[in-house]
């Protein structure tokens, strides 16, 4: 592992020519993972790595385990076998907080939003395990509150700048329309500042001119911060288009692992998936 | 003046980020302390002020605390009643323990009292959620009035169970509690309290926690996924929410009925406020002021406007139509807004913003 990879930011061989951050090494890996609900085989012997900096997508025909795989990454389901490594580390059985807590945030494939909150506060929101001010401090919004309010408050209207969501920042977010609910989503998640954003479908649903709008957010927010993002998505153009490299699943099972030109080529891809007249 | 918005831009999101950010609600505001301070312990009689004025505020510390438990976490309780009994226990022995404890103390301990207790009895929401908690929350009511009524310590043991505020006085001499206090002097200490509580309240429910809280309540997995710990924060709600209601307790004992019996916080305490909390406006700090105001009147109005209007119906009659009119205006809330007065207000200033313009 190059220390580029370690520290991105020293030194200018960590970009490359267009601005991105280098893809560095391996930041998660899974190993060996299956996973079933009573006789419900979702996952079996699932292993691949996620690389630092780099857009990872992974595809598969519906209920391959796609979602079931982001579960598991953020601690929300537990294997029955096989192990997750992240930063190098073997992870604990743990509650999902702890990996929010660790960096990695997630949108759902179902929008999973506040919906009594406004979009503002749902972003600010995502923000809440960074504020430390106590409980009397907030009660009478005395200097560190106030000032931490102030300080997150700008930090998340940076994000509602950069999503162009400014016109409905303290709409309820149950009044907004579907495609601005996800990006609002996105917005809670950026909010956090992680390191992995997992993303579940960011894209179903939307039109052409949406998709194309959540793209180009999604490259932004990897070619800014140097987020590592895993998504799952169903449109093969938009897949080969961003990311990096592909996982594709099939039944539970991972069909291919590779650069998208690879996995294009690949003859079980083609025969299950690509070719197979979906 | 007209309500407007318009015209009062905010340079930094510090003057955004104020409880009132327009000009008008900030002056409105102003008034209400102005008459709440000034012009009503004037004017206000003995009367209004012990069956109106001082219920109506303890109703407020009450609604308040429930309204943070299930407006804005979303923890349905029916243990209002035993947790506003703890209050008023816990000041009866902290004002009998330590006779020289300043009477704001006394009222601040029972509130920390009720919030460890709450906290006891917020444990099983972390498994259990909606209508099974409530059943939980009921299991603390009968059981706290149980142990009030059966241990003889709680009421150093007075042989009729009841107990009566000692007097106490605040800057010295200025009685606010026992027989010989002055109903002004408890109406405007109360006040300030409930001024306090409520900023309080307002504040924590736009701060970290306040949002936290809120997360749990519109979906917790997610909360849960973004990094809010589930079971902290629920204890934190239950915590900060049995002491407001403990306060309410020992406000109710203390300040307005001056003696007080277990039995005065039945179940029926629990309902009342929650019927408080849903007409004034789940998740609404003024939604609470707004349904206290509505519950107390209502009997008062019910008692008094027949005989204006020359009509003459018999007392249980009266008792009876209030009930109708409550059972009748909750269904109206929880199907039409769930928000309560608390919406309705709101959409009336919305419509004001805008006027005389329909868009
Ligand atoms: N919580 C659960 N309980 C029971 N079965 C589950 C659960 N979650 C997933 N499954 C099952 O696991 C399999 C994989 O589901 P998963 O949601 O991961 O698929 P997916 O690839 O995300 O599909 P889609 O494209 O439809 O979103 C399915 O058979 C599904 O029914
Ligand atoms: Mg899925």
């Amino acid at each position: 592992m190059s220390s580029s990879a370690v520290n991105p930011v020293s030194g200018s061989d960590a970009f490359t020519a267009d601005g991105r951050h280098k893809i560095g090494g391996v930041i998660l890996s899974v190993q060996n993972i299956s996973l079933s609900f009573g006789g419900v085989r979702a996952l079996t012997n699932i292993s691949f790595d996620v690389r630092e900096h780099e857009v990872l997508a992974i595809i598969g025909p519906n209920g391959a385990g796609k979602s079931s795989m982001l579960n598991v990454i953020n601690g929300f389901y537990h294997p029955q076998e096989g192990k997750v490594f992240h930063k190098g580390q073997e992870r604990k059985r743990m509650r999902p907080y702890m990996a929010a807590r660790a960096g990695i945030a997630r949108t759902f494939q179902n929008i999973a939003l506040f919906k009594g909150m406004s979009a503002l506060d749902n972003i600010m929101t995502g923000r809440n395990t960074l504020m430390k001010s106590g409980l009397l401090a907030q009660a009478f919004y005395l200097g560190r509150a106030r000032k931490e309010e102030t300080a997150h408050r700008e930090f998340c209207e940076k994000i509602i700048d950069f999503l162009e969501i400014e016109a409905v920042r303290k709409t309820p977010v149950g009044r907004l329309p579907y495609g601005l609910q996800k990006r609002v989503e996105l917005g809670r998640a950026l909010a956090a500042q992680p390191e992995i954003l997992l993303l579940d479908e960011p894209m179903a649903g939307m039109n052409l001119e949406e998709k194309e709008d959540m793209c180009r957010f999604i490259l932004d927010v990897n070619k800014e911060f140097g987020t590592t993002i895993v998504l799952i998505e169903h449109d093969m153009g938009v897949v080969m288009d961003i990311s990096d490299r592909v996982v594709v699943l099939d039944y539970g099972r991972k069909l291919a692992d590779g650069t998208p030109d690879e996995v294009r080529a690949n003859q079980d891809v083609i025969d299950a998936y690509l070719g197979g007249g979906h | 003046m007209l309500y407007r918005e318009a015209g009062q831009f905010k340079t930094s999101y510090a003057a955004d980020q104020q409880i009132f950010p327009i000009l008008q609600d900030r002056i409105g505001i102003g008034l209400i302390a102005v008459l709440a301070l000034g012009v009503l312990p004037l004017f206000a009689t003995e009367y209004m002020t012990t069956t109106i004025l001082i219920p109506f505020l303890v109703m407020s510390i009450a609604a308040i605390g429930l309204n943070i438990l299930t407006g804005y976490a979303g923890q349905l309780s029916l243990g209002t009643g035993g947790f506003m009994a703890t209050g008023a226990f816990a000041a009866y022995k902290l004002s009998t323990m330590f006779p020289d404890l300043n009477i704001v103390f006394v009222f601040l301990g029972s509130g920390v009292i009720t919030a460890f207790v709450g906290v006891m009895f917020g444990i099983p929401s972390l498994r259990i959620k909606g209508f099974y908690l409530a059943v939980a929350t009921l299991a603390a009511q009968f059981f706290l009035l149980w142990l009030f009524n059966k241990v003889p310590w709680f009421t150093n043991y007075s042989s009729s169970g009841v107990i009566s505020a000692p007097p106490r006085a605040i800057f010295g001499d200025i009685m606010v509690t026992g027989s010989s206090a002055h109903y002004t002097a408890k109406y405007l200490f109360l006040l300030v309290f409930v001024g306090l509580l409520a900023l309080a309240a307002k504040n924590l429910t736009r701060c970290h926690l306040g949002r936290a809280w809120m997360a749990i309540r519109d979906m917790d997995i997610a909360a849960e996924i973004i990094g809010i710990k589930p079971l902290q924060t629920k204890l934190s709600a239950f915590a900060i929410s049995s002491f407001y209601c403990g306060i309410a307790g020992a406000a109710w004992g203390f300040i307005y009925t001056g003696s007080v019996e277990p039995l005065a916080f039945s179940i029926e305490i629990s309902f009342k406020v929650l019927f408080m909390v849903i007409i004034g406006g789940l998740g609404s700090i003024l939604g609470s002021f707004f349904g206290a105001a509505f519950m107390v009147l209502l009997p008062v109005i019910l008692t008094n406007a027949p005989h204006l209007l020359g009509l003459n119906i018999p007392v249980d009659m009266i008792s009876h139509l209030e009930y109708m009119i409550f059972g009748a205006l909750i269904i109206f809330f929880l199907i039409v807004e769930p928000h309560g007065l608390a919406r309705l207000w709101q959409i009336g200033k919305e419509k004001l913003r805008l006027w005389p313009f329909p868009y």
